[in-house]
């Protein structure tokens, strides 16, 4: 048995798990008219959750600080991505809750299973958690797989509608083959340095001879690359998306995306960099493919959803500037603080599109015509995710990719080519963003009436926007926190 | 210092916040008193931090605005004496002419509006004057320049006003660019934006720094107070409502030059930048007067007035007198809004007439109105006891000194010759509105009480305003900012009763040729000199035949060869590539997961022949 003050040190988890456990409960007592109710005890519950988080953020700073014999990490890293997984699925929550009262009538009996929906959701959030505190190769593995299945499940969750079908399908048979590629790497590094903790392997991976250490390196990038939509194993991304729940996708671009950085970060930087192992240009060669393939086929989409997904696949290869700029002085804050902003910016720019989704019945950025004057408070919030997407200030968008700029040319002189990459595919991206723009305030509607935008939503909808612009106007509390929990090394 | 007195700024931003969001849903009644209350609250922050002022400057940070690496910018206040004595001057005028503004503007459709850019105008002007580092001062001097441009061009619908605004917005931006030039080049040479750390460094600036950055931030000064050669936007600026002539044209954004170089005032000390500072305030202060002589538009002439005595003002700075150019700032702030409130108070009963052609015997009448122009122009032409006497006196004295001094003698002489001018082209314009013939309106009406009670408190003010600098009391504003300045040049004895004597001569004189001068309601036939003042010396004719054209010719040619035919056709050339390379790339996302699966092998061992080709 572990020792009590271990389980103390896990309260956020614990709490997580007994929440869905609570919800599933719930769900068998409220009317299907009333399955509202879940998603409420939901988001009551992640809110709660974040005071046990708040608790660890003043108490753990070590780096290197773990529970359950080294195979658990509570450092500020790992807080750090606790509050990003809780807010985003609690936002996610509230966004789905009128994406399925709206669209209700359009997608058939969905509401008999929303309170699973919500459940899942609380799953997956806590899925996340471990994902980003796993410190043991048994347990990476265990947590990606938990947060794929019910992933794999969300994504197919519209049960009616074949495209979901196809999206929950797809997502699995990828997810499989580069999980199946992943711990094939797994296993490798077990059998040469005959530990599964990251922190044990640290010490014994400098001996490992290097052919078999950069084998087993390039299958576990296929594992994380598939969680954060690197090219090349990022083609399942636009197919879920289109086909998903639009709230889902949205989860899938934020959480799931953070997590597997979080993942590839731990790895990476405990385990792997002792070696001396040159990973640095690899990355950043994977960082700048991912960029340009992300952003040349976001330009010819019509699908908003596709879009956003080929823009999620471009902003990963933004992120990876951040690890090839591991250990200069600000690479890991970079990192955090991209993933954090970009967090609220693109569930916005989800969350819009699934309100269009369901009011219009459309996906088509056509479609968005006129948005300015039918939803002028939508228009406006939509126009600041997409300058935020870009990357114009006064947007957290500009001030997180200034910010991983910056960390890339003080890490060292051989990634300014990166950096030219990125501003490149900065300007290329506007080409597609400003065009959402163009579209909703210059072009005249097709239809004239006024699109209400539902309450719980407009909430969700108002927090991302909020903190899109305070993030981009006044940065330094979210700097000051990043850089607590950028410490990972011990 | 009472934590009250650091929310100056903050009233009338959240004045503009409320009427900017909500002002066209609410009565007028309540427009106007969200409008006047939030700035008589910042006024009252002002004095209490006044009687809260310890001494020593106070500062304070609101947060960090930019930290970049070692580029680290604090969005900081700073209370010292300089910025108390503008923060009580810019609130106080601001709160009368506020309240003026309620009974002018009552006729205006868009009252909300109005008092919404008014407010967000005071909150960028305290800014401006309480910013600690060049930057949050640069944030304010450009929001002032906005609100310049929202307010002289408020009735849009009006061409002129529309084109005025564009005008005064363009003219500035070529003073900002200057300024913003400087503000980087003393970045890069400091390492410092925060003023007071300027202010004492600025002695280890090598010659060559010291005068290319003062000039620089000159220029923006230039800009910014309508001195040669950027002053035509000032007299096109009077297209807006009159209360915002008095307020931001007259009273306060056009001394923000001023300000910013007293407030560097040791960056400003060297003795190339001494002599030009001082040079083209004096010209700018004999030039603006003489076109003031023959110009008809009553406004106008109180524009050029305006330019003039601004002129004043850096010739004061120049003469290393920087405490004398903001007492001249101070009642010149009195007493120019006060003539500016009369002349809108001519416009507000003659319905928008102000050529002076038209007016005449308006003394009977508006009898307040009349009394308070009266005021303000002996104040203006520097007649004791009035108070632009002191201030003015004082800039002579200074100059004087300057001149006995082994300095350029320059800056006196015109400095005389045009209190002289002053005299006479202000007494013009009061025996042309007040005098005289009879009007041709039938029935003009005094303005209501509600406007009538800042002029009188401006009047007041004019009257008694000269105290705050007289020797005799003890001059409580110049002791004040005595320790400001304590780098300024020594303060000589005082002259004798030599330069008073002139300079009261000069005023009476001025009067005297004034009154005299224009008893027949015309202008005497001054021949070419008359057509010299009214061309602007030929300025006008350099600007609109040379100048003006000569852009317009480079912007063609940039927007026509440049820009279509080079910058848009790469861009366009790299927009056919991408969507190119989109084309090629989107066969890969064929939609069948087997494909995608092989990717993934593929995928893994290019990045395993990536080590192995190494």
């Amino acid at each position: 048995m572990p020792p009590a003050s271990d389980l103390a040190l896990l309260v956020p988890e614990l709490w997580l798990a007994a929440l869905g456990l609570v919800l599933l409960g719930v769900d068998l007592f409220v009317g299907e008219q009333n399955k509202r109710t879940v998603g409420w005890v939901a988001v009551g519950g992640l809110l709660l959750a974040l005071v046990p988080t708040w608790g660890l953020a003043g108490a753990v700073h070590r780096p290197g600080t773990t529970v359950f014999f080294g195979s658990y990490a509570v450092d500020g890293f790992a807080v750090f991505f606790k509050f990003l997984a809780i807010i985003a699925t609690t936002l996610v929550i509230l966004a789905s809750m009128d994406y399925f009262r709206a669209s209700g009538d359009r997608q058939g009996s969905t509401q008999r299973f929303e309170g699973e929906f919500y459940t899942l959701l609380v799953f997956t959030g806590l899925g996340l958690v471990l994902m980003a505190a796993s410190a043991d190769l048994i347990l990476v593995a265990l947590s990606i797989e938990f947060v794929s299945l019910t992933s794999y499940v969300l994504a197919a969750y519209l049960k009616g509608n074949p495209k979901s079908n196809e999206a929950g399908l797809k997502y699995f048979l990828f997810g499989a083959a580069a999980s199946a590629v992943m711990f094939y790497g797994f296993s490798l590094l077990y059998g040469l340095t005959g530990s599964t903790s990251l922190y044990v392997i640290a010490e014994k991976v400098a001996t490992v001879p290097a052919p078999a250490l950069t084998v087993s390196l390039a299958l576990m990038l296929a594992g994380f690359g598939f969680k954060i939509s690197m090219v090349p194993f990022h083609q399942w991304t636009p197919d879920v998306y289109e086909g998903a729940p639009t709230p889902v996708a949205a989860f899938l671009s934020v959480g799931s995306k953070a997590a597997g950085f979080a993942v590839l970060l731990r790895v990476v930087a405990v385990a792997i960099a002792p070696s001396g192992l040159d990973y640095v240009t690899l990355i950043a060669g994977l960082s700048a493919v991912s960029m340009f393939v992300g952003n040349l086929l976001a330009l010819p989409q019509r699908n908003i959803k596709r879009m956003l997904a080929y823009s999620s696949i471009s902003h990963a290869g933004f992120i990876l500037i951040g690890v090839a700029a591991f250990g200069g002085a600000f690479g890991n804050t970079g990192l955090l603080i991209y993933l954090f902003a970009y967090m609220f910016f693109t569930l916005g720019a989800f969350f819009i599109a699934a309100l269009i989704e369901a009011r219009l019945g459309s996906d088509d950025i056509p479609d968005y015509a006129g948005l300015s004057q039918r939803a002028p408070g939508l228009a406006f919030l939509m126009a600041l995710f997409m300058l935020s997407l870009t990357g114009i200030p006064p947007t957290a968008g500009f001030f997180a990719k200034f910010y991983i700029f910056a960390a890339a040319i003080e890490r060292s002189p051989a990634l300014l080519w990166l950096v030219a990459v990125g501003v490149v595919n900065s300007v290329i991206s506007l080409y597609y963003y400003v065009n959402v723009i163009r579209t909703m305030y210059l072009l005249p509607p097709q239809d004239p009436a006024r699109i209400q935008e539902p309450a719980v939503l407009r909430t969700a909808l108002w927090v991302t926007g909020a903190a899109t612009l305070l993030l981009g106007l006044y940065p330094q509390p979210l700097i000051t926190f990043a850089r607590a929990a950028a410490l990972l090394l011990p | 210092m009472a934590d009250f007195a650091w929310t100056i700024p903050f009233w009338p931003a959240l004045g503009w916040l409320v009427l900017g969001l909500v002002g066209g849903h609410l009565p007028r009644r309540l427009v106007a008193w969200i409008g006047c209350g939030t700035v008589a609250l910042a006024f009252a922050a002002a004095v209490a931090a006044r009687a809260t002022f310890p001494g020593e400057p106070q500062e304070r940070t609101l947060f960090t605005w930019i930290a970049a690496g070692a580029f680290s910018v604090d969005a900081g206040l700073l209370l010292d004496r300089l910025s108390i004595v503008m923060v009580l001057m810019v609130s106080g005028v601001g709160l009368l002419i506020h309240i003026y503004s309620v009974g002018y503007m009552a006729e205006d459709r868009a009252y909300s509006r109005y008092f919404a850019y008014l407010n967000l105008f005071m909150a960028s002007m305290l800014l401006l004057v309480m910013g600690r580092n060049l930057l949050v001062l640069f944030v304010g001097w450009e929001l002032v320049g906005l609100c310049s441009y929202l307010l002289i061009g408020f009735w849009f619908d009006r061409e002129r006003a529309a084109n005025s605004g564009r005008k005064a917005f363009v003219v500035n931006r070529i003073g900002d660019a200057a300024f913003l030039i400087g503000v980087l080049l003393l970045w890069t040479s400091l390492g410092t934006l925060d003023l007071r750390a300027i202010g004492a460094q600025a002695a280890t600036l090598g010659a060559p720094v010291m005068v290319t950055a003062s000039l620089l931030l000159f220029t923006g000064a230039t800009g910014k107070s309508a001195q040669l050669p950027l002053y035509t936007w000032l007299p096109d600026a009077m297209e807006g409502p009159t209360p915002v002539s008095a307020l931001i044209h007259a009273a306060t954004m056009v001394t923000a030059g001023v300000y910013m170089i007293a407030r560097l005032f040791p960056l400003f000390t060297h003795p190339v930048t001494v002599v030009v500072v001082a040079t083209v305030g004096a010209l700018t202060a004999f030039f603006a007067a003489t076109i003031a002589l023959v110009e008809w538009d009553m406004k106008r002439v109180m524009a050029y007035s305006t330019i003039s005595q601004l002129g004043y003002m850096f010739l004061a700075v120049g003469v290393l007198a920087p405490a004398a150019g903001i007492f001249h700032l101070t009642t010149h702030a009195f007493f120019k809004a006060l003539l500016f409130l009369a002349a809108g108070s001519v416009m507000h009963a003659m319905h928008n007439v102000i050529d002076m052609h038209m007016l005449g015997g308006l003394a009977r009448p508006l009898r307040y109105t009349a009394g308070a122009f009266i005021i303000g122009g002996l104040a203006l032409a520097g007649i004791p006891p009035f108070s632009g006497f002191f201030s003015k006196d004082l800039i002579l004295e200074r100059a004087w000194e300057h001149a006995v001094g082994g300095g350029s003698p320059v800056p006196f002489i015109l400095g005389l010759v045009t209190a002289l001018v002053t005299a006479v082209y202000i007494t013009r314009a009061a025996r042309y509105a007040f005098f005289d013939q009879s009007y041709r309106e039938p029935h003009p009406h005094e303005a209501p009480p509600v406007m009538l009670w800042p002029m009188a408190l401006l009047a007041l003010l004019s009257v008694a305003g000269g105290l705050l600098g007289a020797q005799r009391i003890g001059a409580p504003l110049l002791e004040f900012l005595a320790p400001q300045f304590a780098e300024a040049a020594p303060h000589e004895a005082a002259p004798g009763l030599f330069v008073p004597v002139l300079s009261i001569l000069a005023g009476v004189a001025g009067v005297a040729i004034g009154w005299l001068g224009y008893r027949d309601r015309r202008d005497p036939d001054l021949g070419w000199v008359a057509r010299l003042f009214s061309r602007h010396w030929y300025l006008l004719d350099l600007y609109d035949g040379v100048l003006v054209p000569a852009a317009k010719r480079v912007a063609v040619l940039l927007a026509g060869p440049v820009d279509l035919g080079v910058i848009d056709r790469a861009v366009n050339g790299i927009g056919a590539l991408a969507v190119g390379g989109a084309r090629g790339l989107r066969r890969l996302q064929t939609g069948y997961v087997r494909q995608y699966a092989a990717i993934i092998l593929v995928g893994t061992i290019l990045l395993m022949a990536y080590w192995a080709t190494r």
